[in-house]
């Protein structure tokens, strides 16, 4: 019997590892998991610090931010205060993810089933990143960037390039596009056409700036009126990077790097949940697997379980460890309720998912992993099983009140609330204020206008002006934020002059 | 399908440019923890980095967020009591104790960003843009220490320095050069034997005077020596003078009657500044300590600061006992001389000038670099100052500031060691 462990003690090998990706592999492939090729890099304590503060991109340009990210990892690691993630995985072809030396050889193995198989499947499948990603060229792009930015710096200054990224930085959330679907970005094409962008733009620029009217016969008062751009804008990279009339070419092109690497990163930061909850399902169910064919043995199992239990732990909301709710158990639990509902359906699992209870549980597994967004995700699947399982409540919270209230909590009454308020919560729109350039004073002083949609009367926070200073730094001109309540009412609440 | 790779062997420091940039970008905030930093520390205690603390604010990355205020209502695991429509009174003053992300952003205590900088990071800061002044030694003494390096190869040399490789390298050449035209020469006489018609008889004269010659030839390729005295090559070593890498401190301090415990403080704080400066220099750095008031004594760093005398002053005590410890203990051919005095400017009328000699004539040949500190507010006391101003003028690498207060330690120590713009 024991002849079939893959291993008998922690300590791993290269060939080990070899051992245990070909099964695991085996086995997702049973399961009819499709991967993009896997590249696994073992990497030390040290290096991982170094993949951590640059958010894992393997390749990245150079900037104090990241040094500032580097030094309080290694601070908060050297003094214990926290553990090192066991891996990281970048989203690329072929699916490039690192396992630390220090792991033993069942926290590898883990690693392998999460993110070699877990996170891989998801990166290739699931239709966000399918739109906004490509897989193939974002390691090259990241090296075009990194030199491009370092030619900058040779040419311009490094505190110029320093004073541009950081203003680019604060507004790298709003260098998304959210509806539209962005080219496919590729090293070659983008060297090639960033000579052609570097050429054309500047002719673009002024004429939006011509001062000369055009047509004549349209009186002053009406252009006045007409708003610019016609449409708000929700891009405000783009909108600087197509449109700021004062910036220089290359400062143009330093903001499109920005813009497309916050691209890159949207649907990681739209799919937390799903991802990391798909992630750890197929941990769990794969590794369970080599066990349950005799290729691992209890002592491996019993580190998985505990390593695993740590992952999933969700404190409670008065615990002093709790931190918001951990992405990790919640998708884990929808899905593995996903699995539960179509093994072994209750009544009320036919009652709320009537298409789900009984079905396939890997096409229907499947289909959920492609599909869906965070905030979609849970809308459609958080089953009243995983609400009472997670003790899920909400509270309402008004500051026109004296007190919160407990709007609903995890009974029959509570569920439809619950699950709606908390697919809002993931709404990437309504956990970021919704800012969209509004108009230029294209005739007067230039200024910008952005309006700011209050929702539920939550205003700005107290960030934004530093934030404006970067904006009107990037414009050339005054900036300004017109904040609309829930009434229609308007009202000026932020402004920044031009230096 | 799956290629694994060992990545542990590429560079580590990938974040060294990151982490330098940061470091760069705050040298203002770093140095200001690094001066505080200071005046915590003993003297000797410098062999370490430090932890530094900086306002987050201050380099915070801001976004747009969604501040406090308004209507959220948000969900939360694990409850306990609570039913639905159950009142919860609002903690005073914030938005809920339980609240996350969004509550935060309200900024109420922000945390200090707190990280380590290496030994070498933490001294660059704090000696930025100073330099120490006669780094060339003195030459006064003849007796300058050696150390052998290897230069190169010689024709002479003792039977044990002789280097095989060379010398058998060199008589290859040499046999080489020696043999091979009377080789080439033999071959087109053997030759010649050969193709002479084969009815000749053995022993015609041509085949005779060809064999004569062939045998001399070979006597004389045999007697190109295999080695010869003239191949012999020796390891050249060379006697290199060593830099001077130690350096000797001493600290002369005023403890009449007149230094109270805040004079002290400054005098100490400006000689460890002196330290942590010279240790960037030097290798190694001794320390020697001499108190004074009517008569000098040398104590080690614990009597020197803390424990209490009175009395008048005689300064001159002390710069004696100096002239004397370097005469017995520190030749200056071993050692780079420095001296920092303390003082409050008070000194017995007729010593001064006495001192001035002193200076001048026994102490400032011997010496790197003299640095006076007078501490105090005000006009001197004595007229130590004027006499001192003398030697000044007398002697280049000697230099007097006057501090009044805590926050001119590090200016003056500065304005001593600053780069000499040349």
């Amino acid at each position: 019997m024991s002849a079939n462990y893959l291993s008998q003690t922690s300590e791993w090998t290269f060939d080990l590892l070899a051992d245990y990706d070909r099964e695991i592999g085996r086995i997702a492939a049973d399961f009819g998991l499709q991967t993009y090729p896997n590249q696994i890099e073992v990497i030390s304590a040290e290096q991982m610090m170094d993949a951590y503060s640059t958010v894992g991109m393997p390749v990245g340009y150079h900037h104090w931010s990241f040094g500032k990210q580097f030094l309080s990892v290694e601070q908060k690691y050297r003094r214990g205060h926290m553990g090192l993630a066991y891996e990281i995985v970048i989203n690329s072809n072929p699916c490039i993810a690192y396992l630390m030396e220090e792991n033993s050889m069942t926290m590898q193995a883990l690693v392998i089933a999460h993110a070699s198989y877990g996170h891989n499947s998801f990166f290739r499948n699931n239709y966000l990143f399918q739109t906004w990603t490509n897989a193939d060229s974002i390691i090259d792009y990241l090296l075009f960037a990194k030199n491009y930015i370092h030619k900058c710096e040779e040419r311009y200054g490094a505190d110029e390039v320093e004073a541009l990224l950081d203003s680019c930085h604060t507004l790298s959330n709003y260098g998304v596009d959210r509806y539209k679907r962005p080219s496919k970005i590729s090293l070659h094409n983008e060297e090639q056409s960033q000579k052609a962008r570097e050429a054309h733009l500047q002719s673009q620029v002024n004429d939006l700036w011509r001062t000369l009217p055009s047509d004549n016969s349209k009186p002053d008062e009406e252009a006045k009126e007409a708003l610019w751009p016609p449409e708000p804008q929700e891009n405000i990279l783009y909108f600087i990077e197509k449109n700021a009339p004062l910036l220089e070419n290359w400062q143009r092109e330093v903001i499109r790097i920005v813009r497309k690497i916050s691209q890159y990163f949207y649907p990681q930061r739209q799919t937390q949940v799903m991802n990391e909850g798909w992630a750890t399902f197929w941990h769990y169910t794969l590794i369970n697997q080599l066990y349950d064919e005799g290729l691992v043995n209890d002592g491996f199992m019993m580190e998985f379980l505990q390593a695993h239990t740590n992952v999933i732990y969700q404190p409670p909301f008065n615990h002093p460890y709790y931190s918001g709710l951990n992405p990790y158990t919640l998708g884990f639990n929808i899905f593995q309720d996903l699995r539960r509902m179509c093994e072994n359906p209750t009544a009320e699992d036919r009652d709320y998912f009537p298409d789900i209870a009984g079905s396939d549980w890997l096409k229907t597994l499947d289909f959920a992993m492609r599909n869906f967004k965070d905030e979609s995700f849970i809308a459609q699947y958080l089953s009243p099983k995983v609400i009472r399982d997670m003790k899920l409540f909400s509270v309402l919270d008004d500051d026109a009140q004296n007190n919160r209230e407990v709007s609903a909590i995890h009974n029959e009454n509570g569920y439809k609330h619950i699950r709606h308020t908390l697919a809002e919560q993931y709404n990437l729109g309504s956990r970021e204020p919704n800012l969209q350039i509004y108009n230029v004073d294209r005739r007067g002083d230039r200024s910008l206008t952005l309006r700011y949609e209050q929702h539920h009367r939550r205003p700005l926070n107290r960030e934004s002006d530093k934030v404006l200073k970067h904006l009107s730094r990037l414009w050339g001109f005054a900036v300004r934020i017109e904040s609309v309540d829930d009434q229609g009412n308007i009202e000026v609440t932020h402004e920044q002059r031009a230096d | 399908m799956t290629q694994i790779i060992d990545r542990r062997l590429n560079g580590k420091n990938k974040s060294a440019v990151n982490r330098q940039k940061f470091i760069r970008r705050y040298k203002k905030h770093l140095k200001k923890a690094v001066e505080k930093a200071v005046d915590k520390r003993s003297i000797t205690d410098i062999e370490r980095g430090e932890r530094v603390n900086i306002p987050a604010g201050d380099i915070s990355e801001p976004t747009f967020g969604i501040g406090a205020g308004g209507i959220r209502d948000m969900v939360y695991p694990g409850n306990e009591e609570f039913a639905q429509g159950d009142q919860i009174p609002r903690p005073p003053g914030g938005n809920g104790g339980s609240g996350k992300g969004e509550a935060s952003d309200s900024g109420e205590g922000e945390d200090e960003f707190a990280f380590s900088l290496s030994r070498e990071e933490f001294m660059d800061l704090f000696f930025e843009d100073l330099e120490l002044p006669n780094l060339i030694k003195t030459q006064l003494a003849t007796e300058t220490q050696f150390k052998k390096v290897r230069a190169g190869y010689t024709h002479s040399g003792s039977p044990s320095n002789i280097s095989v490789i060379r010398s058998m390298r060199g008589a290859m050449a040499r046999r080489i050069a020696l043999a091979s035209p009377l080789k080439r020469k033999l071959r087109a006489l053997e030759e010649q034997l050969a193709s002479l018609p084969s009815q000749q008889t053995p022993d015609s004269a041509a085949v005779i005077t060809l064999k004569e010659e062939i045998k001399q030839l070979k006597e004389r390729i045999r007697r190109v020596p295999y080695i010869d005295t003239f191949d012999l090559r020796y390891n050249n070593r060379i006697d290199q003078p060593i830099p001077t890498t130690q350096a000797v401190m001493f600290c002369l301090m005023d403890v009449s009657g007149s230094m109270g415990e805040f004079e002290k403080e400054i005098a100490k704080r400006f000689f460890i500044m002196l330290h942590l400066f010279l240790s960037r220099a030097y290798e190694r750095i001794e320390l020697v300590f001499i108190r004074h008031h009517t008569a000098a004594k040398e104590v080690d760093e614990e009597e020197f600061f803390y424990s209490r005398e009175t009395g008048g002053t005689i300064v001159s005590s002390a710069l004696t006992m100096l002239a004397d410890i370097v005469q017995e203990r520190y030749p200056t051919s071993e050692w780079n001389i420095y001296a920092a005095q303390a003082s409050d400017g008070d000194n017995w009328g007729d010593d001064s000038p006495r001192s001035r000699n002193m200076l001048i004539e026994k102490i400032m040949p011997y010496l790197q670099y003299y640095a006076y500190i007078e501490i105090g507010e005000g006009s001197p006391i004595g007229n130590l100052w004027q006499e001192y101003e003398k030697v000044s003028t007398a002697c280049p690498n000697f230099a007097m500031e006057k501090i009044s207060g805590p926050a001119e330690i590090y200016p003056v120590f500065r304005k001593l060691f600053e780069k000499q713009s040349s």
